[in-house]
C-alpha cells in the first residue's frame, strides 16, 4: 500500500465509483436522515424543475473523503472543504480525484474534485491532511 | 431578512458517536474501511477504538435556533466545510451547538442571491472543541420573496 507520508506535489490519488444508483441515495437518506425526497423520488424532483432525482451534495463529498481513509494511522484530516458547483444524476459515473498541493513538515495539502463522466466538476475544494506520526 | 439572527446560538445537545450508525453511514458512502467498523482493528489502531468517517456529523443533532426560519423547499447547498482537531471517536458522547455565522447578499444570474453561514460545534464533555462544520446555503431571491408572502 502507497504511504501518504511519501506523496509529493503533484501526485495524484484516484478512484472511479460504479454508477450512481438509486439505491446508493436511499441507503444514505436512511443513514444521515437527510430524507428530502428530491433525492430519491422522481415526482418531488420533476416538481422542483430537475429532470429526475439527484444525489445529495454530501453523498458525493462523502465517497470524496475515502481517498484517504487508508491513511488514518499516519494522521487524519484537518480540513475538508468544498464547494458544490454541479449535480450528480442516476447512472453518472463519478471519479474522485486528490491531487498534493503542497507538502509540509506537519501537513500535506490537497485539491479536490468529484468529476463526472463528460469531464464536468461537480464539486471541488481542498483537504488539509496533518501527519501524526514523528 | 436573516441579518438579524447573525450570532444566535442554539443549546447544546448531547449525542453519542454511535456504533450502529457510523457503519450504516460509511457503508452508505462505499467507505466500509475495518478503521469505521471493525471492533478488533479499531482496538489495533493508533486510536484505541474506531473512528467516525469526517463527514458523519451530518447525523447529529444540534439543537434549534427559534429565529431561525428556512423556507422548506429551494434552499442550495453551496459549501461545506469540516474542521478537526481530531476524529471522532466511535462511542464518545459529542456536545454539538449551532450559530448562524454569517448573511450576505450578492448579485448574481436570477437576481439577489442570500448566502447563509451556519456553523455547528461539537465538543467533549469539558467543552474541548473536537469539531467544527460551516455549511453556506444559497437563498434565492424566488425562494426569499415566496417565503415572505
Amino acid at each position: 500500500m502507497s504511504n501518504i507520508l511519501t506523496l509529493e506535489k503533484g501526485k495524484t490519488l484516484s478512484e472511479t465509483l460504479a454508477p450512481v444508483s438509486r439505491m446508493d441515495l436511499i441507503k444514505y437518506s436512511g443513514a444521515s436522515g437527510d430524507f428530502n425526497p428530491i433525492h430519491t423520488v422522481d415526482e418531488e424532483a420533476k416538481k422542483t424543475g430537475l429532470p429526475g432525482i439527484i444525489a445529495h451534495g454530501m453523498w458525493t463529498m462523502g465517497n470524496l473523503a475515502k481517498l484517504f481513509t487508508p491513511y488514518y494511522e499516519e494522521g487524519f484530516i484537518k480540513d475538508y472543504r468544498i464547494r458544490f458547483s454541479g449535480m450528480v444524476f442516476i447512472d453518472d459515473v463519478i471519479t474522485l480525484v486528490a491531487t498534493v498541493t503542497t507538502e509540509e513538515e506537519q501537513e500535506i495539502a490537497f485539491e479536490v474534485k468529484a468529476v463526472n463522466q463528460a469531464g464536468k466538476a461537480v464539486l471541488k475544494g481542498d483537504v488539509t491532511f496533518v501527519k501524526t506520526n514523528g | 431578512m436573516y441579518t438579524d439572527v447573525i450570532g444566535k446560538v442554539s443549546g447544546k445537545v448531547k449525542n453519542t458517536v454511535e456504533r450502529g450508525l457510523v457503519k450504516r453511514f460509511a457503508q452508505s458512502i462505499g467507505d466500509p474501511h475495518p478503521i469505521f467498523i471493525d471492533e478488533e482493528y479499531g482496538k489495533r489502531s493508533k486510536y484505541g477504538t474506531n473512528i467516525a468517517p469526517p463527514t458523519f456529523p451530518r447525523v447529529f443533532e444540534s439543537g434549534t435556533i427559534e429565529e431561525l426560519q428556512l423556507p422548506k423547499k429551494g434552499l442550495i447547498h453551496g459549501e461545506q466545510r469540516f474542521h478537526y482537531e481530531r476524529p471522532l471517536l466511535v462511542g464518545e458522547d459529542v456536545y454539538v451547538w449551532t450559530e448562524v455565522k454569517d448573511y450576505y447578499e450578492k448579485k448574481g444570474n436570477n437576481g439577489l442571491m442570500g448566502f447563509l453561514s451556519v456553523v455547528k460545534y461539537g465538543e467533549d464533555k469539558d467543552g474541548k472543541l473536537i469539531f467544527k462544520e460551516e455549511a453556506i446555503t444559497i437563498i434565492t431571491e424566488a425562494v426569499r420573496k415566496a417565503m415572505s408572502v
